[in-house]
């Protein structure tokens, strides 16, 4: 059983390390990078904006309340928008890849290792990681930046529209306690997670599509455990960096 | 010319199962192989592991000096250029037309325009009989026509080592008789070596240079043709006779009792000797094979080492053709 875990966990890191070489390896398959971030891009945009909407307003009200117990008011705008760039922000990105992009990338990886397709393709001499698995984890890698840019600012606009309209707050305030509390690098760290997240979901969807068990059935089993795996591997990672970031990255506003 | 390939002491399992152990045999350089074996004998897997897809515990595959069991990755990649292999059901990619499919090989490995990758795909359509459906996605054709699209694709690269993986199932007998002529006539154009995995006896008859069976875990035999096509072992006596009675069961083999049970009633045995049917020629119009010659000088030098009914098969088989050159000009071809 720990054996069990433990060798599928070497795989994985196995497949992560060969996917990182083969990066740098020519013949790089543009086209199908083209498609897959396309495709990626086209099924996270629109939920991602209507996820980051209530989302950015739930912390805006969550933190406004707090904050008017205790007199802070004037704080609201910069530490409702730390919590959304730093920490809702990548992980709104993440869940909407993983859930998404990631099975879709899991199933039509399993459906063409139970056809046989990828067996075909090492016999003519293609490696399916090559082919098939990098230009899908960059795809994800490159879809979860740009998406956790898109995130903010909308979560960022949400908080400020219901801080603004809904809690009285004054826009020069929520913006003036913005500038006080926020730093560039709280942006840096936070497409560093989404960078992070999105390779962690594309190489976990990969991991688990080319290896299903036994039939379609086994592919179905695939995707599940390649979503439930992606979410627990990136709240433990998110957690980490962000314990990481808080220790050597010293606070604006102390 | 094709390339030989030489096993060594192969040997393979699933965790505590099994499949083959020991196998050793040389698959000569040009010439048409099959390996027989009933079904769940480990054929597909001992052709997975020729082409390195699979990884046997011991043992080697010798091709051009690379083992395809344990050289590197990037070796093993670069050798597997030099094959075709036609898998079971095709194995073609679902989302591409069967064009695509067959011009996957030369896209990905050769840097040819796509005005000559166009000829050399329809001119491999055309030899399989698909002219017409090369704009069809695979779910859209019948078994039959994936199968011989899988192969069209094998060829695409012009392989030195063709593996085909049972050819004929799905496909009625008057197509596995075009697809026999098929790969004959492909032996006869680009001289590949290659080997068919199949329990087809007509092919089994008809096509190969030379034959092997799997059965219990363990190559029974390989050899000429002849070899096995005259033997008297009750494994292949019954498979080539398609027989109940013998070691062969429906779930694989069968134990002790049965077996002795079956001895008692003392089967009504038709043990007439088995005729050996000529083999296959390349059509009229294509250039003669040049594995026979080549073939014939081999089986010639181990002569005295085969069972005495085997050699006098091959006697008989060579004094029809006595008269043809042992050098590559014959102008009729020799009947094997």
């Amino acid at each position: 059983m720990i054996t069990g875990a433990l060798r599928q966990t070497g795989r994985l890191f196995a497949l992560a390390a060969e996917v990182s070489r083969a990066f740098f390896r020519r013949p790089f398959q543009f086209r199908e990078f083209v498609e897959q971030f396309w495709f990626i891009a086209g099924v996270t945009i629109l939920p991602a904006a209507l996820v980051s909407i209530p989302f950015g307003a739930v912390i805006a009200l969550q933190v406004g309340s707090l904050t008017q117990q205790l007199g802070a008011q004037s704080f609201t705008g910069g530490a409702s928008v730390l919590a959304v760039v730093q920490q809702a922000s990548p992980l709104i990105v993440a869940l909407l890849i993983a859930g998404a992009g990631g099975s879709a990338i899991c199933a039509d990886l399993g459906s063409r290792r139970i056809r046989e397709e990828l067996d075909a393709m090492e016999v003519m001499g293609v490696s399916p990681v090559q082919r098939l698995v990098v230009p899908r984890v960059l795809a994800t890698m490159g879809v979860a930046v740009l998406l956790n840019g898109l995130v903010s600012v909308v979560g960022t606009l949400g908080g400020f529209f219901f801080n603004v309209v809904l809690q009285g707050g004054t826009p020069g305030a929520y913006l003036s306690s913005f500038s006080a509390l926020a730093q560039l690098s709280d942006l840096y760290v936070s497409e560093l997670k989404a960078l992070v997240f999105g390779f962690i979901a594309g190489i976990v969807a990969a991991y688990r599509g080319l290896n299903p068990r036994g039939g379609p059935k086994g592919v179905g089993d695939a995707v599940n455990q390649s979503v439930v795996i992606t979410f627990l591997l990136l709240f433990f990672v998110n957690m980490v960096m962000t314990a990481v970031y808080l220790q050597i990255v010293p606070p604006k506003g102390g | 010319m094709g390339i030989e390939v030489v096993v060594e002491g192969l040997t393979k399992s699933f965790g505590r199962q099994s499949i083959w152990r020991d196998v050793t045999l040389t698959l000569p350089a040009g010439e048409v192989s099959v390996m027989l074996g009933p079904s769940g004998t480990g054929k597909t897997v001992f052709l997975k592991s020729l082409i390195g897809l699979l990884k046997p515990e011991q043992g080697r595959v010798l091709i051009n000096g690379v083992d395809m069991v344990n050289s590197p990755e990037r070796d093993i990649y670069e050798t597997r250029k030099l094959f075709g292999l036609m898998f079971q059901d095709g194995a073609l990619f679902g989302s591409m037309s069967l064009f695509d499919n067959i011009a996957f090989p030369l896209r990905e490995h050769t840097r040819k325009k796509e005005s000559e990758i166009r000829r050399i795909v329809m001119e491999r359509i055309e030899i399989v009989g698909l002219l017409g459906a090369e704009g069809k996605l695979p779910g859209e054709i019948s078994g039959g026509m994936r199968k011989r699209a899988g192969l069209a694709r094998a060829l695409v690269l012009d392989p030195q080592i063709v593996l085909c993986d049972e050819p004929d199932s799905g496909l009625d007998p008057v197509r596995t008789a075009y697809l026999s002529q098929l790969l004959i006539d492909l032996n006869a154009q680009i001289d590949a070596t290659m080997l068919i995995v199949t329990h087809n006896l007509d092919i089994a008859a008809t096509v190969p240079d030379n034959m092997g069976m799997l059965f219990r875990r363990e190559l029974v035999t390989f050899g000429p043709r002849e070899v096995l096509l005259t033997s008297e072992e009750p494994v292949v006596a019954q498979f080539l006779g398609g027989r109940r009675e013998g070691p062969i069961g429906m779930s694989e083999e069968k134990d002790a009792a049965t077996l002795a049970a079956e001895a008692g009633t003392a089967v009504a045995d038709d043990a007439r000797p088995r005729r050996i049917v000529p083999q296959l020629e390349p059509s009229p119009g294509l250039p003669p094979r040049r594995a026979v010659a080549r073939r014939r000088e081999r089986v010639m030098g181990m002569l005295d080492r085969l069972p005495p009914a085997a050699r006098s098969a091959i006697r008989e088989t060579y004094a029809h053709s006595a008269q043809a050159p042992t050098l590559p000009m014959p102008a009729t071809g020799s009947g094997a």
